[in-house]
């Protein structure tokens, strides 16, 4: 089977479309950034770059969110923000919500909002009767303890660290078969060694609450500006470093045609983001590094089939030369990009809310940079070569990266 | 098949059993599912996204050290100046670095000169502007950072010290990186970090002192039972309402007392906890000191108990007690109060461990629940295992038995990474999965090139083996070049990420390394099998 048998397009022909479509995508999505942060002083960043606290509960069944926000309103908390998580796939998601609290600008202890919250998750939604802890909140640690105690197994002095095992079997159960809610000890009888004197004796030092906290995050101001400084000077950085490497392996234009690639890639995809009201994390910045030097790759590919064309078709007009190699490089080009895409495509859809805005951005970076290495960087160089007249501008005569192809072809 | 091609192969499988075995093999070798599990359990080192955790940034307020010096510095001098006789106006200290000494006596400025540069080398001494007789000391630079890199030191395992005396599974403490004054306290399995969190900051500086007067009700009343100024060599410190025994008021009381302490922190050998027999239900803190220590506290104690004197147990700097001593005490003590077991074995933890030098802030703080880490494992997974088959489908579709081809070596690629990390101790996060999930999309690339460059030289009619050679050769240094910048591109997340962003960068660069072995080396190999038992002039599968 074969895609792309003799392939003839004339794709320098089309660089106005090109342009224009990414014109129309820039201005469509930096549109919404405009309104997301200049008309409704909102923000894209997420709490690692903005600070704040970030309390993700989970209920056991759909989640009291009045009952909740009256709760947060006494407790002084009247300007924190309760969301829904929007992930269709895992079952138990459609339950989740998250707590957020701006960063405080007072001195009080880090974790002072996360404090009230938790209060007022217990003190609303505790599980009925004072005194006794939550299970949905014990440790392995603090359950063994427990029935070391009072010995349900009747095991004597024989307990060895059986108890240590149980209780990581039953805590194991929980977070595993029952998202760590259980909402009842029935729930726990499929366990191996959950006895019914273990499950009566745990009922009665226990209480069942109906939620528990699947994750929470404090960033401080400081922490905050230092992520947001460190982001931006490693992308610098990674663009600065694309941009030697390319020149030195071809021409500096070739690399500067590369990094304004690349920077229009990462700005179509900030400008999706917005538009997808997805928030900019840590992990995003990974994914648009990864972009960075993914955008690259096809990129190098054309260039490279360029240089060597150049030589082979020494006598035919420059933009025909690129034509043909665009063409010649097309089939790998758009297997090796629907391959990733398919990959990361997978990812998006079955590798949960936590990754969700990391592999949109893959998503979306890597139909942009495929893209961008025929519609923006091939042209630009097309462009300079017709302003700085001649070929031969892929590789110096004599130079160094001339000498090493002349090798390669000979061999 | 040839020597060289038959090498080759066993070269390949070795490859494949080390990794195996690096992943499943050790720490014991495997007799059973069970033991075979732990072991994967055990190799496989997960982040704290995907175990659950709590991760801890802190920041060490380097400046009250800095400060400390200075003050001690202000002390050291004031005694010296006295000691040699050398008239002064005052001394006082400006900042954190600065210290100003006011109308040195003119006839004495020689010596006074002569002293600072002779005993206080920290400091470098200048005319202060607009004082006749005026010196300002500023502490050098190299000190400084001196003192900070001690701090930060020193700090680092004092929290060590109680984090392992917590009982914690592999904790992570370590510098950030990111700052010159932060450390990273990583406890996995720890869903709810408050406990850890107080161990970690108490100050735990105990000092045994004298006891001058009080209690008072307030500083002014203190002061105003010495006219106005505190005798030498005297303090006055906060305490707790019933640190004089149970009150009727609460709120602070205030001490005068001895500025130089008996005993500290640094002399105590041992701490620990229990049960107080003069008030049943409450815990107290026993702690004994060290044999130099002892003699010098005994004496104190025998001196006091013949007046009827009394002594201040003072942690981090407020008074916890202040009791009569009845007799001479040799080289135990308690701390008596209202603790609960809780609070007073981690009391008896802190000062084992030793005081922190300098106080400490928190600035970061995550934690993800277990349950939630058992659900990334699970999407995670389901995800690489999704992606891969999909992969492996549209291979096998499109290139046919090459395709079989490209996925042997996509799977001893995912297989080599695995163990890589096993072996390295590299440790997986849940972004580290979507690094594996990347490293399949890229990694299959490489293939594709050869691949299609093959086709090409095919269909520019060659046959099978010099088709494949040319494709191979051809091919590889695009591949180089293509794996090349998303590896540089890591490196940077590497050096800037932390946590889970480091976990992607690790198992991209990991993945896209072997890529390069197994689709090269490896595939080759494979093809040159086939083409050896293939007529020459016989269609490739591709």
């Amino acid at each position: 089977m074969e895609f792309f048998r003799g392939v003839n397009v004339n794709w320098m022909g089309w660089t106005k479309y090109f342009v224009a479509l990414s014109l129309f995508l820039l201005a469509v999505g930096w549109f919404s950034v405009y309104r997301t942060v200049v008309v409704k002083h909102g923000t894209m960043y997420g709490i690692d770059f903005r600070g704040g606290t970030l309390v993700y509960v989970r209920f056991a069944g759909p989640p009291p969110i009045d009952q909740l926000r009256k709760g947060l309103q006494q407790a002084g908390l009247a300007n924190s923000t309760i969301q829904g998580i929007s992930d269709t796939q895992s079952v138990g998601s459609k339950n989740d919500i998250v707590i957020g609290l701006e960063q405080s600008q007072t001195d009080e202890s880090l974790d002072a909002g996360k404090q009230k919250i938790l209060d007022v998750l217990r003190s609303t939604f505790g599980g009925g009767v004072s005194g006794k802890p939550d299970f949905n909140s014990a440790t392995p640690a603090d359950l063994a303890a427990d029935l070391t105690r009072k010995d349900p197994l009747l095991l004597g002095t024989n307990v060895g660290d059986r108890y240590t095992q149980l209780a990581n079997r039953l805590t194991a159960a929980r977070d595993s078969d029952h998202s760590g809610i259980v909402t009842s000890f029935d729930q726990l009888k499929n366990v191996d060694g959950a006895t019914p004197p273990v499950l009566t004796a745990l009922s009665n030092d226990y209480s069942l609450s109906n939620f528990a906290i699947r994750d929470a995050d404090i960033v401080g101001p400081r922490v905050g500006s230092q992520l947001r400084r460190q982001a931006l000077f490693a992308t610098l950085y990674a663009l600065g470093g694309m941009l030697v490497y390319i020149a030195l392996r071809f021409e500096w234009v070739y690399g500067a045609a590369a990094v304004i690639a690349v920077f229009h890639d990462v700005l179509i995809t900030l400008g999706f983001f917005s538009l997808f009201h997805y928030e900019i994390s840590l992990t995003v910045i990974a994914a648009l590094l990864t972009l960075v030097g993914y955008s690259m790759n096809d990129t190098i590919v054309i260039f490279d089939r360029v240089r060597e064309n150049l030589r082979l078709m020494k006598r035919e007009p420059f933009p025909a030369i690129v034509n043909k190699s665009i063409n010649q490089t097309l089939s790998r080009t758009i297997l090796t990009s629907g391959l990733t895409f398919l990959t990361v495509l997978v990812l998006y859809m079955l590798g949960g809310e936590v990754l969700r805005a990391f592999s949109f951005a893959m998503v979306v970076g890597v139909v942009v940079g495929t893209y961008s290495s025929f519609g923006i960087a091939a042209p630009i160089v097309v462009v300079w070569n017709k302003y700085h007249g001649g070929q031969g501008t892929a590789v110096r005569a004599g130079s160094a990266a001339e000498k090493r192809v002349m090798a390669a072809a000979r061999r | 098949m040839s020597a060289q091609l038959k090498w080759k192969f066993v070269f390949i499988l070795l490859v494949l059993l080390a990794c195996i075995f690096g992943v499943i093999g050790l720490p014991n070798f495997p007799t059973s599912p069970t033991v075979l599990k732990e072991n994967l359990a055990n190799r496989i080192h997960l982040g704290l996204d995907l175990k659950g955790g709590s991760h801890l940034v802190l920041q060490v307020q380097l400046q009250e050290a800095i400060g400390q010096h200075c003050d001690e510095t202000v002390d050291e001098l004031t005694k010296q100046l006295h000691a040699k006789n050398i008239p002064f106006g005052e001394i006082r200290r400006v900042d954190d670095t600065h210290i100003l000494v006011r109308d040195v006596d003119p006839s004495s400025s020689s010596s006074f000169r002569d002293l600072v540069n002779s005993q206080f080398t920290d400091w470098t001494m200048a005319l202060a502007a607009g004082e006749a007789n005026g010196y300002e000391l500023t502490m050098k630079q190299s000190v400084i950072a001196d003192i900070r890199q001690t701090t930060m030191n020193q700090t680092l395992e004092t929290i060590t010290r109680r984090i392992n005396a917590l009982g914690l599974t592999e904790p992570t403490i370590a510098f950030t990186g990111r700052s010159d004054d932060e450390i990273l306290v990583q406890l996995p399995g720890v869903g709810d970090p408050t406990a850890a969190k107080e161990v970690i900051r108490a100050g735990g500086q105990l000092q045994l002192v004298r006891v001058v007067e009080g209690p008072f009700t307030s500083e002014a009343e203190a002061l105003a039972q010495h006219g106005g100024i505190l005798p030498p060599g005297t303090v006055i410190v906060p305490g707790r309402s019933d640190s004089a025994g149970p009150s009727q008021t609460t709120g602070t009381v205030y001490y005068i007392l001895d500025k130089v302490p008996v005993v500290t922190g640094q002399d105590l050998r041992n701490a620990d906890s229990s049960p107080s027999t003069d008030n049943p239900g409450s815990y107290e803190v026993n702690f004994k000191l060290s044999t130099a220590a002892a003699g010098k506290f005994g004496a104190f104690t025998e001196q006091q108990a013949a007046i009827g004197g009394r002594m201040a147990v003072v942690l981090d700097r407020q008074v916890y007690e202040a009791a009569v001593i009845k007799s001479r005490i040799e080289d135990s003590g308690r701390i008596t109060g209202s603790f609960s077991q809780e609070s007073a074995q981690d009391l008896a933890l802190v000062l084992r461990a030793g005081a922190l030098p300098a106080s400490i802030k928190y600035l970061e703080e995550r934690t993800v629940g277990p349950s939630l880490g058992a659900d990334s494992i699970r999407e995670g997974v389901r995800a690489s295992v999704g992606s891969l088959i999909v992969v492996m489908i549209f291979l096998v579709i499109y290139y046919r038995l090459s395709g079989v081809n490209a996925v042997v070596a996509l799977v001893l690629n995912l297989v080599i990474l695995v163990a890589f990390m096993a072996y390295v101790g590299a440790v997986l996060t849940l972004p580290g999965i979507a690094g594996v999930i990347l490293t399949i999309g890229m990694g299959v690339d490489s293939n594709v090139l050869v691949f299609e460059r093959i086709r090409e030289e095919l269909r520019s009619g060659k046959v099978a083996a010099p088709a494949v050679e040319t494709g191979f050769d051809r091919a590889f240094l695009t591949i180089i070049d293509t794996h090349v910048t998303t590896v540089v591109s890591a490196i940077f997340l590497f050096l800037f990420g932390t946590g889970p962003v480091r976990g992607f960068a690790v198992t991209l660069v990991i993945g896209l390394i072997a890529n390069v072995f197994t689709s090269i080396y490896v595939s080759r190999a494979i093809f040159d099998y086939h083409l050896s038992k293939m007529d020459r002039q016989a269609v490739l599968s591709i």
